[in-house]
């Protein structure tokens, strides 16, 4: 046996042994380095993995903070409702999953069981409405308008309920006290989306699926004060989501309440004026048109003049914010947003941007005093004025003569402001402006805060309009391939419309004569917001100080005792000095007393309570005219206005008037009844807290206007 | 027995000296207890201790399982174990030599056994039919005791020539005898089916030819039979769904998580997260979470690398390595070939099945339903293996004394 080896095998059987050996240590080396591989390797990945596996939040949404007036009654608060909601991993521990406890439910609740269960179930993309969209670890809602007769039934019987609560829970209510809604000032609130939840997931308060989030107004600009920080629960669960014990939690804290300077009286005022005046303007003849007017929007604030603090702010058509509250409807969105809705989320205040006509006339005075004009100086207020073979017509008054800028305020000549304007466009260059260009009428707009956000405390802001020289190039840039294209029909064409395109076309990057002359009376591109032209009507009241508007006053921590107040600000002072801003105070003084305004201010105690007006009626092409009105006092500022409404003191005249008898308590004829007043002096002071916390409102009574008495009409143009 | 005593006493000087009590008998130099190979059953104990901590830290907080009694599978291991050294002890106390006349006996009751599951006394778990249900609650898994007894009935059938010196190799009709009687048991479990019990005897019988000295032409004839068939197997979909599914689901993990991958993907996540040194037992939140199916007994690994972390799971692979390591001794020092060839069958089938249990933990093998030997729980599994150490130490004692220097 030659190859025998010594421990007597075959050296072939030796040598597979070998071989086998090998073998296996290599396979148990491979274990070795993939265990390395997976455990010190990759092993914070899948660690990460596996905590995310085990642990789930349950967060329980802090209660929401209130809106407050500046006397305390809430505009928007929460209301407690009965919410019965079941505990789906309680169900699931059931041996029937929780059918019998969800069958007995239904019979307490009256509810189908197919119902329940629908909301019971959690959605996924084969799952139709309704379903549970929250965590499956969050108690579910299946009702929150259960009786307390139902709810003490389900908490009597705890044991034949097990996994379902009857818990008094809080859902957002928007009172409207005094019918004053305020819907677009407050906003509202609707569920967070995906980005929002990722967003948020690793920040101090995070959101749930089933959360809501401030989206418009107030309720947007203080949501992280009003919503609070949220209670998070974490739990360590299993496999099948079962709690097998507690994690770390942190505490919640219950959102701020945000006191506003609105006063709800004065604004339920403002709301039912400015309703009403939309309504009296559609019953009134269009002589331009042949139609009634058709008043489609409209929006008013009232101001205080010295600080900027809003005291109402509505926006016309309005819509009831408790329509989101629990979800909003298809339809009721519909009817919001749609097409044919004309947009009543719109706070026509901050976001409807319009020619200002003639209220803009005082920067106009400010532009013509600032480029070397006399304020006191003659200038002519011929019935038009001729320019480049074109006519422009003085719209609003007649023939004066030579008269004082203040004159010209007074009466509203057009002409006057037409020729300042024209002959500054020519100092400047005309058509081809000179490298020193002072273009005073368009730098004062600008140093007036238009063009830009006045800074209010309230989402999404427009800026308006200047049109000066920068603006018709940019513009022009942007449409030109648009209007050339229209005037390629030129002259086969000739209605107005080519004609327009074809010169914008060919000309639309320069400042035109007539864009000068039109834009010296508030017409043509310009275009402003309701509460620029009460920012700046205010600040002449005030003594030239811009502020920012706001709404928001102090935000107030839940236990009362971190106050933060909202303190005003400004964004600039008036380009006059003290001499004009006097002059031009004068100026319109005199258009409540014996101007444009006068008719609409008849029997007012100018003596007691000077009034400050400019009307301004706007054209705007293709539609009916914009009425605006601006006023102010020595306290607030009032600007209203109505799209295709008429003239700015015919359609909007009455509704100013009546606001200002309300806050002032005056009638008709103006005899003044200090107690019948809302607010004869702006609420200076916050309300008042108790130590508990709880913000004290004032008892509410809404204003009565005091009966009219028979010769208060006042008389026609 | 008697032969086997009289053989190594025929050598001894104790022969001349006094009678000796128990203990000395038990700690004589020529005792059975000092030839033991006592690295190899110290490993094997380590290991089953250890996994009996790892079954109770998996099975304590399944009450579905346990009904109640946290307890209840940590004692059952540790009975277990000692059944399994029992029946080890016997093994060695019997001789493998006494043995090898019973093998024809034994080879008939597991393919009987077998065959018992098909009818129906068996029972299905987890989508196999490869439980024996006995009455007081009992099932037996007989494709644990088929790996022994195919690897003693070959051996015999390979050796029986070349030890008895006629042969230096079986010869191909030896091995086609060997092949016809491993086939039997083999397509029993196969029609179960149970394709990890099929895979492991596939390496058995690998191993076993291996060390036989069979010609090489059927070493590479047995490899290339085994990927044709494999490729019929697919081709003809002879495979349960469920088996394919597992097979895509080690493809790619991520294919289903909730699914199919959902095994692979928890059992990866268990042991990634256990780091170098672990949770600590009882503290693993993948195992406490029960996120992890089957962990008692096909992914027990898992409980070891998130709680034991990586020192402790490596442990477990160092010890089966030891085991595996004094296999491969006894299987080189034993002389006669039938030894040789039994350790080598019991090598193929330890390595095969903690390399592939292990592996499909680690995500690099498919996910098949086998126990790892010695940690895993199950009583069956545990006496197979505890009877297989007791035939390596049984072989090891035997050795003629002159191979043992």
């Amino acid at each position: 046996m030659s190859n025998l080896s010594d421990s007597g095998r075959t050296s072939r059987v030796t040598v597979r042994l070998i071989a086998i050996q090998i073998l296996v240590f290599s396979l148990l080396l491979t274990l070795g380095g993939r265990l390395w591989y997976l455990q010190i390797r990759n092993g914070q990945e899948y660690a990460n993995e596996a905590k995310s596996n085990h642990v789930q939040q349950v967060i329980e949404p802090a209660t929401r903070g209130s809106i407050l007036d500046a006397r305390g009654v809430p505009l928007a608060d929460n209301q407690t409702r009965l919410v019965v909601s079941a505990s789906r991993t309680e169900l699931l521990k059931m041996k029937d999953d929780g059918k019998a406890v969800l069958g007995r439910l239904s019979k307490v609740l009256g509810m189908s069981e197919r119902e329940i269960r629908n909301k019971v179930r959690l959605c996924d993309s084969k799952t139709p409405q309704p379903c549970w969209n929250g965590s499956p670890f969050q108690p579910i809602p299946i009702t929150d308008e259960a009786t307390t007769q139902q709810a003490l039934q389900i908490r009597e019987r705890s044991e034949d309920f097990p996994g379902i609560s009857a818990e008094p829970t809080a859902v957002r209510r928007y009172g409207a006290p005094g019918k004053a809604n305020t819907a677009q000032v407050l906003g509202y609130l609707s569920p967070v989306t995906d980005e929002e939840i990722n967003k948020a997931k690793d920040s101090s308060s995070p959101l749930l699926r089933s959360d809501q989030i401030g989206r418009s107004g107030l309720e947007r600009t203080y949501d992280s004060e009003l919503r609070g920080k949220a209670h998070v629960n974490r739990y360590e669960v299993d496999n099948l989501g079962r709690v097998i014990g507690q994690s770390r939690s942190e505490k919640g804290e219950a959102g701020s309440s945000v006191v506003t300077s609105i006063d709800a009286r004065v604004q339920g005022v403002a709301e039912k004026e400015l309703d009403q005046a939309m309504k009296d303007a559609r019953k009134e003849r269009d002589r331009n048109t042949g139609t009634n007017y058709k008043a489609d929007a409209g929006a008013v604030v009232v101001m205080e003049a010295k600080t900027g603090r809003v005291v109402a702010m509505a926006s016309n058509p309005s819509y009831d914010p408790n329509a989101w509250v629990g979800g909003i409807s298809g339809k009721d969105y519909a009817k919001l947003t749609g097409k044919n809705s004309n947009y009543p989320l719109l706070n026509r205040a901050i976001q409807g941007q319009a020619a200002p006509g003639s209220i803009f006339k005082v920067i106009s005075t400010a532009a013509a005093v600032n480029a070397g004009y006399e304020f006191n100086g003659s200038y002519p207020c011929g019935s038009s004025y001729t320019a480049d073979g074109q006519t422009y017509k003085n719209f609003e008054s007649q023939s004066h003569g030579a008269i004082s800028l203040g004159r010209a305020l007074e009466v509203s000549c057009d002409t006057v402001f037409y020729k300042l304007s024209h002959d500054e466009w020519r100092r400047d260059g005309g058509m081809k402006p000179k490298p020193a260009a002072k273009n005073w009428f368009y730098k004062t707009a600008h140093q007036f805060g238009l063009g830009k956000e006045t800074g209010i405390d309230l989402p999404n802001e427009v800026t308006g309009r200047v049109p000066d020289r920068q603006w018709k190039q940019d513009f022009w840039k942007a449409n030109k391939v648009g209007w050339c294209e229209q005037a390629k029909s030129w002259p086969k064409k000739k209605d107005f419309g080519t004609k327009l395109a074809r010169e914008n076309c060919l000309e639309g990057m320069k400042l035109h004569a007539y864009d000068s002359i039109n834009y010296a009376i508030g017409q043509g591109d310009t275009l402003v917001t309701p509460i620029q032209m009460a920012t700046i009507y205010g600040a002449i009241s005030n003594g030239g100080t811009l502020y920012n508007p706001t709404v928001g006053k102090a935000v107030i921590s839940p236990d009362g005792k971190h106050i933060r107040h909202i303190k005003p600000q400004s964004h600039g002072r008036l380009p006059v000095t003290e001499k004009t801003l006097a002059q031009m105070d004068g100026a319109l003084a005199g258009v409540a007393t014996r101007g444009t305004a006068a008719w609409r201010f008849g029997g007012w105690p100018q003596k007691k309570i000077p009034m400050h007006a400019k009307t301004g009626t706007a054209e705007v092409y293709g539609k009916q005219t914009t009425s605006w009105f601006a006023t102010y006092t020595k306290d607030y500022t009032i600007v209203m206005t109505i799209s295709q409404g008429g003239t700015g003191s015919g359609a909007s005249g009455p509704a100013v008037r009546k606001i200002y008898n309300a806050i002032y308590g005056l009638n008709d004829k103006g005899d003044l009844d200090p107690k019948a007043a809302l607010l004869p002096k702006p609420q200076a002071t916050l309300p008042k807290i108790e130590p508990d916390g709880t913000i004290v409102a004032q008892p509410f009574k809404p204003y009565v206007a005091p009966k009219p008495s028979p010769s208060a009409s006042g008389s026609p143009e | 027995m008697t032969t086997s005593r009289m053989i190594p006493r025929a050598f001894s000087v104790r022969r001349y000296s006094p009678e000796l009590g128990t203990w000395g008998k038990l700690t004589a130099r020529d005792s059975v207890l000092r030839k033991l190979d006592w690295t190899l059953l110290l490993c094997c104990v380590a290991l089953s201790l250890i996994g009996s901590l790892l079954v109770f830290s998996a099975t304590r907080n399944r009450i579905e399982l346990n009904h109640g009694d946290q307890y209840q599978f940590f004692l059952h291991h540790l009975l277990n174990t000692g059944i399994g050294l029992a029946l080890a002890g016997c093994t060695i106390w019997l001789g493998h030599r006494t043995l090898r006349g019973a093998i024809p006996i034994l080879y008939g009751m597991s393919v009987v056994l077998a065959l018992l599951v098909l009818t129906p006394l068996g029972a299905t778990i987890n989508g196999s039919r490869s439980w024996l249900a006995i009455p007081g609650g009992f099932s037996l898994q007989p494709a644990e005791f088929a790996k022994i007894t195919i690897t003693l009935g070959m051996a015999m059938l390979l050796a029986s020539r070349v030890d008895a010196g006629d042969r230096q190799h079986p010869g191909h009709y030896t091995v086609v005898q060997a092949l016809g009687l491993a086939a039997v048991p083999v397509a029993v479990i196969m029609l179960m089916p149970d394709l990890g019990s099929v895979m492991v005897l596939g390496a058995i019988i690998l191993g076993v030819l291996l060390a036989s000295g069979a010609s090489n032409r059927w070493i590479l004839g047995l490899l290339g039979t085994g990927v044709i068939g494999c490729l019929t197997i697919w081709q003809l979909g002879l495979l349960d769904d469920y088996q394919i599914a597992r097979f895509a689901a080690f493809a790619n993990p991520s294919l289903d998580p909730a699914g199919v991958g959902y095994n692979t993907n928890q059992a990866r996540i268990a042991i990634g997260g256990g780091g170098l040194t672990g949770s600590g037992l009882f503290h693993g939140s993948q195992t406490t979470g029960q996120f992890v199916p089957e962990q008692q007994t096909d992914f027990i690994f898992t409980v070891a690398g998130e709680e034991l972390g990586f020192l402790g799971a490596g442990l477990i692979i160092i010890l089966l390595g030891v085991v595996l390591w004094r296999a491969c001794r006894i299987a080189r020092e034993t002389t006669e070939l039938y030894g040789t060839i039994v350790a080598a069958g019991i090598i193929a089938w330890f390595a095969f099945q903690s390399f592939e249990n292990i592996g499909m933990t680690l995500g690099i093998m498919p996910v098949t339903g086998l126990p790892l030997p010695f940690v895993s729980y199950g009583g069956t599994s545990m006496f197979a293996v505890w009877i297989a150490i007791g035939l390596l130490q049984s072989i090891r004692v035997q050795r003629p004394v002159s191979a043992s220097r």
